[in-house]
């Protein structure tokens, strides 16, 4: 499954990186995240519950962020074992430019599904990855500006 | 009314399955019953460097969590394919190794790592998912011909460029010789769809493990107990077969799908003596798509060659064969010998050749299922019948009856000797049935409301009645595929029969009784039929190939004549008349043309009082048989389906299906057209709904009745099923099989109609609304 989009985040780009290399940002942001840890300054490890059709699963999960190249862009790689509902992983090219004083975020995505998720959830997965994509986007945007998502 | 052969008898079995009160597998509930939940790979091929079962192990209510290692420390053997098959260079078949549970490696979504078994079946689950599995993905390949394309990741490392076997039969080059010199011709490349078979009832197994007497109970869903306890004892090492008794009670479905023995029931067996508890495992409908032997699943390539008259001259053809990641039981047999061998059609074709390679692939394992190889065979000899006559201008029935088998016994080059058929009849009766003669009026009334009409043609034939010991063992079966029966007279006239045959929705216990009834003159509830149980039937070889008709019924007469011969030696000794003289009739033994008789019962009874029987006989009335054809049976018959295409959408409806079969004596007319109808519906399945897709990672993406269609009661029409029987000369009833004969002879004819609807012969299986639309504007 291959995704790509663009965001215009209403913060300059210091700041949108720096927030994209906050455990706790994302921990904010990202949808149905439990927790997560940095584990060293390009690694952390995560776990997330995430529904996708009739399959929900906590993901247990490894982030990596690979060429890094601040504050413009950084690859971000993921993989979570989500039990006997399979597991899912995925990288995400990410770039930023700047525009007057806000920031355009640029991605181009590629993800993997397997086992039950796979069976099930297939077909469901491209629009499931959309929706999670928007949701922690617009989270992020709103933490930027100071309104953070209610917790789960 | 009678109750004999050719009856109308409604089914004695039903009473218990439309009420609900059929006794499965699943129902069986022992005192010390736990529950196995197995633990899966999600990867399509990996290594397995570690497992954690700390977490399970630490849960309330886990007995046990038990992993590969184990099993095959303890001597469990692996699973292994029973039909030898050689390669044209003379080597072995490439067989890798199948441990029931994986020790170092897995090989497809759904592979077993372990097995948690726990208090309850939730339970059992919920630890299963706290099992860690260490796994190394590697690189997978899910489609046979890219896993024989170099540089595919290697699945069995005894099997180079994951080939298994290249094998050919026929002679090449007299066929290339033949198709060189033809006036005309055709080439064609099909796809024959990979399927999931969908029983009704999901596979299940108890299995109980008896310290004091080192002794095993195995429930299980099986269409062949006997061949279950042979195989689970000979190679798996599970326990001698004296002590293992394999019962296999209600089955509801199988379709060739329960006959292997799988990892589960060995497992289960296992983990019962490791634990000392009742194991059972159920399995549920996502892990039947990842765990169910699929079928199907060949790519072919073919040329078919005529002369200038429409005479076939030669038939050449080249198929690759996807096993899936391990060799399952018959796999093996099934592109080959069930195949190969039926590629000669209902046509005299003097030159065959077909090569066959066979792959191993990171996908479930794929074995027999409803047909297995005849409906390969079957849909493309039709479809080249049908695009030929396409090609050459010709009537596509004309040019089937140009080459049509006329004369019996025909030896095909490729091993089959058809005894008996009238093709010609099958194909008359068809037609008249279908009004061919009203078509291209009915194609103008569609036409005139936007409509695409079509008619397609399929004059198929199988062999069933599997099959003759001596000639399956001279091609590699490892094992003899007669069928035994027991005839028991009761003391007060009753009769048990005892068959090796197994019903799972077949219904043997009514056509059984029949041929029991109808022999001895009895009512038709004097008669039962035990089957299932290794401890109550002494042997038998089960049920598929539409052999339980050909093969259990023969070893049931067989039976019959032995009790008949003693009945009259009985009856002329206490009547004081010559065994020559005695007549069965009514309920009596009668001396012909006096009103000297005994009742039937009394002959029973004086089996076994013996008070009075003659000198030196011995006392009892039950007789057994072994039954071992002397050749395969050949049902044919030719199919008619009528299409019309809505061209705006590709949505096809088939508004009539036509059916003219012969299957020999019928025994049961009503069981015989509820065949035809449920194999003429998994045929519609197969062309127009069902298959089961891996992605490029070989990950199964048709895991649920969302994405894998099964044909429903809207998506099939009334049939119209009509038969012209020839007798079969090789057995006492003259019977041929009707099982699998609707599964085999219905997708070419539902493919050759929307074919002949929408002008455009670049049509494959199966036909949904998209593939239809899409071959219309691809002929545009």
């Amino acid at each position: 499954m291959d995704m790509s989009g663009s965001y215009r985040i209403g913060a300059p780009r210091q700041a949108v990186w720096t927030a994209l290399n906050d455990a706790e940002v994302l921990k904010l942001c990202i949808p149905g995240c439990e927790e997560i840890e940095q584990t060293s300054p390009t690694t952390m490890t995560a776990r997330v519950v995430q529904k996708i059709g009739p399959v929900k699963a906590r993901f247990n999960g490894a982030i990596e962020l690979l060429n890094v190249n601040a504050p413009q862009s950084y690859t971000i790689k993921g993989e979570g074992q989500g039990g006997v509902a399979g597991f899912a992983k995925g990288a995400a090219d990410v770039t930023l430019s700047e525009d007057g004083g806000e920031t355009v975020l640029e991605f181009e995505a590629r993800a993997q599904v397997g086992g039950k998720l796979a069976r099930i959830g297939s077909r469901l997965i491209d629009a499931a990855a959309k929706k999670v994509a928007r949701q922690f986007f617009d989270n992020f945007h709103d933490h930027l500006n100071g309104k953070d998502p209610p917790g789960d | 009314m009678s109750t004999g052969i050719g009856a109308r008898v409604q089914r004695k079995e039903d009473k218990r399955y439309i009420t609900g009160k059929g006794k499965y597998t699943d129902d069986v509930r022992n005192e010390s019953q736990a529950y196995a939940a197995f633990v899966r790979s999600p990867h399509a091929h990996a290594n397995v460097n570690g497992i954690d079962t700390s977490a399970a192990m630490a849960m309330d209510g886990v007995i046990d969590v038990l992993n590969g290692q184990q099993l095959t420390g303890d001597g469990i053997g692996n699973i292994i394919c029973g039909w030898a098959i050689t390669s044209k260079d003379g080597s072995p078949m490439n067989m890798g190794a199948w441990s029931a549970l994986a020790t170092s490696k897995v090989r497809y979504v759904g592979d077993a790592v372990a097995v948690v078994i726990a208090e309850t079946q939730a339970l059992a689950r919920i630890a299963a998912e706290a099992v860690e599995v260490d796994y190394e993905v590697l690189p997978a390949v899910a489609a046979s011909d890219k896993a024989l394309a170099g540089g595919a990741a290697l699945i069995h490392d005894n099997a180079p460029g994951n080939l298994i076997y290249d094998w050919e039969i026929g002679d090449g080059a007299a066929t290339d010789a033949a198709l060189a010199g033809a006036a005309h011709v055709t080439e064609l490349a099909v796809t024959n769809n990979r399927l999931s078979p969908n029983a009704m009832e999901p596979r299940a197994a108890v299995a109980t493990f008896d310290e004091c007497d080192d002794h095993y109970t195995l429930y299980t869903t099986s269409q062949n107990p006997h061949v279950a306890r042979l195989v689970l004892s000979a190679f798996y090492q599970v326990a001698p077969e004296n002590k293992l008794r394999v019962i296999a009670p209600d089955v509801g479905g199988g379709f060739g799908s329960k006959i292997f023995i799988y990892p589960e029931e060995i497992t289960c067996l296992w983990a019962s003596m490791k634990t000392n508890r009742s194991v059972k495992w159920t399995s549920d409908r996502s892990e039947a798509f990842i765990t169910d032997a699929h079928g199907r699943d060949h790519i072919t390539t073919a040329k078919m060659g005529f002369d200038a008259a429409g005479k076939i001259v030669g038939f050449k053809v080249d198929t690759i064969a996807n096993f899936g990641a391990y060799m399952s039981l018959f796999s093996s047999s099934v592109p080959t010998y069930l195949y190969a061998t039926l590629l000669s059609g209902q046509y005299n074709i003097e030159n065959i050749h077909c090569n066959v390679r066979a792959a191993y692939t990171n996908t479930v394992p794929v074995d027999a299922y409803r047909g297995a190889g005849r409906p390969e065979a079957c849909f493309l000899v039709e479809r080249m019948m049908e695009t030929a006559a396409r090609e050459m201008g010709k009537d596509p029935t004309d040019l089937r009856r140009a080459n049509f088998v006329q004369e019996f016994p025909h030896q095909t080059p490729v091993i089959m000797a058809y005894d008996a058929g009238d093709f010609g009849a099958n194909l008359d009766q068809a037609m008249a049935a279908a009004d061919v003669a009203g078509f291209a009026a009915r194609k103008a009334e569609s036409a005139g409301r936007g409509k695409l009409r079509g008619l397609g043609y399929s004059s198929y034939i199988e062999a069933c009645g599997i099959a003759p010991s001596a000639a399956v063992g001279s091609l590699g079966a490892g094992v003899g595929l007669w069928e035994s029966a027991e005839v028991r007279v009761n003391p007060v006239g009753t009769i048990e029969v005892l068959t090796g045959s197994h019903s799972h929705g077949q219904g043997h216990e009514t056509t059984f009784a029949q041929i029991v009834a109808e022999r001895f003159d009895l009512p038709l509830e004097n008669v039962s039929i035990v089957h299932g149980d290794t401890d109550k039937v002494q042997f038998g070889m089960g049920t598929y190939g539409s052999r339980s008709g050909a093969v259990g019924m023969s070893a049931i007469v067989k039976a019959m004549d032995k009790v008949e011969a003693k009945v009259r030696k009985i009856a002329a000794h206490v009547l004081e008349a010559s065994e020559d003289d005695i007549v069965i009739e009514g309920g009596q033994v009668k001396v012909a043309g006096t009103d000297k008789a005994m009742g039937w019962h009394e002959v029973g009874l004086s089996a076994y009082t013996a008070h009075n029987l003659p000198p030196d006989m011995e006392p009892g009335l039950k007789e057994g048989a072994f039954y071992d054809p002397a050749n395969f049976t050949f049902p044919a018959g030719t199919y008619i389906c009528e299409v019309e295409v809505d061209p705006e959408t590709g949505v096809t409806d088939i508004v009539q299906f036509t059916a003219s079969d012969d299957f020999g004596t019928i025994i049961n007319p009503n069981i015989v057209e509820g065949q035809v109808h449920g194999g003429i519906a998994q045929g519609i399945g197969q062309a127009m709904l069902e298959q089961v897709v891996y992605d490029d990672d070989a990950q199964l993406v048709t895991g649920s009745y969302m994405d894998y269609a099964m044909p429903r009661a809207s998506d099939v029409p009334s049939f119209s099923v009509h038969h012209a029987s020839t007798t079969c000369p090789n057995n006492p009833l003259g019977m041929k099989g009707c099982g699998e004969a609707g599964a085999i002879g219905s997708p070419p004819a539902v493919i050759n109609a929307i074919t002949d609807a929408i002008g455009s012969n670049d049509l494959a299986m199966p036909a949904t609304p998209q593939a239809v639309w899409n071959a219309i504007q691809a002929a545009k």
